[in-house]
Parts: C-alpha cells; structure tokens; sequence
C-alpha cells in the first residue's frame, strides 16, 4: 500500500468515525468539535484529490466561521440535558414515522438511479496539470458559470439583511459617542464660570449672563 | 505519489510532532501527578459559596449577528483569490463580473452600516 492509500484511508476512517460521533455524542458542544474534526479530515481528503483551494477554503471558512457559529448556536440554546433525555421517548413514534418516509424516499431515489454515460470517464480523467488549482477554478468562475457566481453574491446579501432583519434590536435611549460632535464642543458651550461674592453662595439668581461674559 | 502531495509532506510532519507534543503533555500529567481526589477539591469553587448558578448560560443574539456577518465577508474575500489568479486570463468580462458581485454585497454593506449593524448598543 503506498502512502497515498494509507491517508486516505485514515483520513476517510476519521471522518466517518467523527462525523457518526456528531450525531451520536450527548453533549451538543462535543458535536459541534467532532464536526470541527469531520471538516479538518474532509479538507485532508480534497488535498489528496488534489483540490488544494478547496481544502484550505474548506479550512477557512468552514473550521473558522462556520464551525464558531454552530458554537454560538449550541450556546443560545441553553439545553437542559436532563429535560432532554426525560422527553425523548415521547418523540419516537413520530421521529420513527418520519424516518421510515425518508428511508422509503431515499431507497426510491437510489432504486432508480443510473450513471451518466460520460461519468465514468470524466472522473477518471487525469488532473490537469498545465494550470494550477486556483487557476482552474478563476478559469471558469468568472466567464463560463458567471451567472452562479452573481447567484452566490445575491444569497450572500440575502444572509446579510435577513441576519440583520432578524436579530438586531436597538435599545430604545441608549447614548452613543458622536465624534464629530465632541470635536465641535467649544470651551464657551462647555462651561460658564462665575463670579462669588464672599458669604453670598451661589444662588441660581447669581449666575447672571453678564457674569460669564465677564470671565469669558 | 504525485509530486503535489509530496508538496504537503513537510505538513505531515508538523502535524505530526504537534500531535506528539500535544498528547504527550495531555498523558503525561495522568501517569506522573500524585493524585489524590476529594469532593471539596472537585467540587466548583466560586468564592466560598456553592456555586450559585450553572455555567451554561444564554449568549446574547448580537455574538450571532458579529459572527454571521463576519462569515459573509469571509466568503466575499474567498471568492477574490481565484479572480486576482487569473486576472489577466479572464479579461474586461470577468472583471465586470467581480465588481457586479462586489457591488451587490456592498448595498449589504451599506445596509448594515446605515442600519447600525456594526455598532454594539
């Protein structure tokens, strides 16, 4: 066996092992690390496909946002792991019926499947060599599917409004610092000062305009 | 094995060693440490009193919103590494292409920062 075939197979032995961990762990935090471990091997297994940017998008993006924002995810949801495991019987029958449909569904789907005529012989094709990676994806991204590229910035700013429309909520009377008005204040709007007579105090009556005149 | 994954060797080996390094002060302090558990020293401890509350608790929904939109941008940046490749082979096309896409994701950004998205209260 060379070496290739030994990370191969390591890296597809861990990925199935985390990836079934995922689903089967008690603890929703261990889920989402074993998911940071099936996203690691995942971008191992593109690199020996030899789709390096994928792997170290999938790397970037995938480990060092996604998987934070799972993370976040599990924390607001605030499971009480006691009240979970009391009320999961309850679910069976109903979680049992929708498995069945699925399974039903994906033994049609997969009764009927046919491979492409030109599938075999596409996959098996050798990598290209003459280009690099990157090269190939930008080669075709931007001219021949030009139109899934737009398609993908128009999600992205669907995401953006909806997490905006969704989560933010401004607190009614909340002071902000505006710099510009703090580089306009003058000492003349910020302070007045006035004049005390001895043993008179400073009554508001005192404060007189003329006073604060004087001193400025 | 291609000359690409012999490429990657050198990070096999990184790995590798970090990995060792890792498990070893992970394992080292379970076989070596004297150990000689008792409740008072495994029980939480929180100034004297029992620990009021549970550790898990609500995150505030704006942590979402910091991360949700720093992934967006992520992924906009993500797409610029394979157009600065191969900026010169796919021309004025492509070019507008890019800055259309650009474009988009800026009326977002506009949007959030007019929205006060970025602010924190």
């Amino acid at each position: 066996m060379t070496a290739a075939a030994v990370f191969f197979y390591l890296f597809a032995c861990i990925l199935v092992a985390s990836a079934f961990m995922v689903i089967a762990s008690k603890n929703p935090v261990h889920s989402v690390l074993y998911l940071i471990l099936a996203f690691v091997n995942a971008s191992g297994l593109f690199v020996m496909m030899g789709a390096e940017f994928l792997a170290m998008i999938l790397v970037v993006v995938y480990v060092g946002a996604v998987a934070v924002l799972f993370l976040f995810v599990v924390m607001m949801l605030d499971v009480d792991f006691a009240e979970l495991k009391h009320g999961a019987l309850q679910y069976l029958p109903v979680g049992m019926l929708i498995g069945g449909i699925f399974l039903a569904e994906l033994v049609m789907v997969l009764g009927s499947w046919a491979i492409g005529p030109g599938v075999p012989s596409a996959i098996t094709a050798p990598i290209p060599t003459n280009v690099t990676n990157t090269e190939a994806i930008g080669l075709v991204l931007y001219t021949r599917y030009v139109y899934f590229f737009e398609v993908a910035g128009m999600i992205l700013l669907v995401a953006m409004i909806g997490a905006i429309v969704l989560t933010l909520h401004h607190k009614a009377r909340v002071k902000r610092q505006s710099i510009s008005a703090q580089n306009a204040r003058t000492p003349q709007m910020a302070m007045k000062v006035a004049k005390v007579r001895t043993g008179q105090g400073l009554g508001s009556n005192e404060i007189s305009s003329k006073d604060a005149g004087e001193a400025a | 094995m291609s000359a690409l994954l012999q490429d990657y060797l050198p990070l096999v080996i990184f790995i590798a060693v970090a990995l060792v390094i890792g498990l070893a002060l992970l394992v080292a302090p379970f076989i070596v440490a004297f150990q000689q558990p008792d409740p008072e020293k495994l029980s939480a401890y929180e100034c004297g009193f029992n620990s009021f509350d549970d550790a898990r608790m609500k995150f505030d929904v704006r942590f979402y919103l910091v991360a949700i939109l720093f992934i967006i941008f992520d992924l906009e940046v993500s797409f610029l590494f394979p157009w600065a490749v191969t900026f010169h082979q796919v021309g004025a096309f492509g070019f507008w292409a890019m800055m259309l896409f650009l474009g988009v994701l800026t009326i977002g950004f506009i949007y959030e920062w007019k929205k006060g998205a970025l602010e924190w209260d």
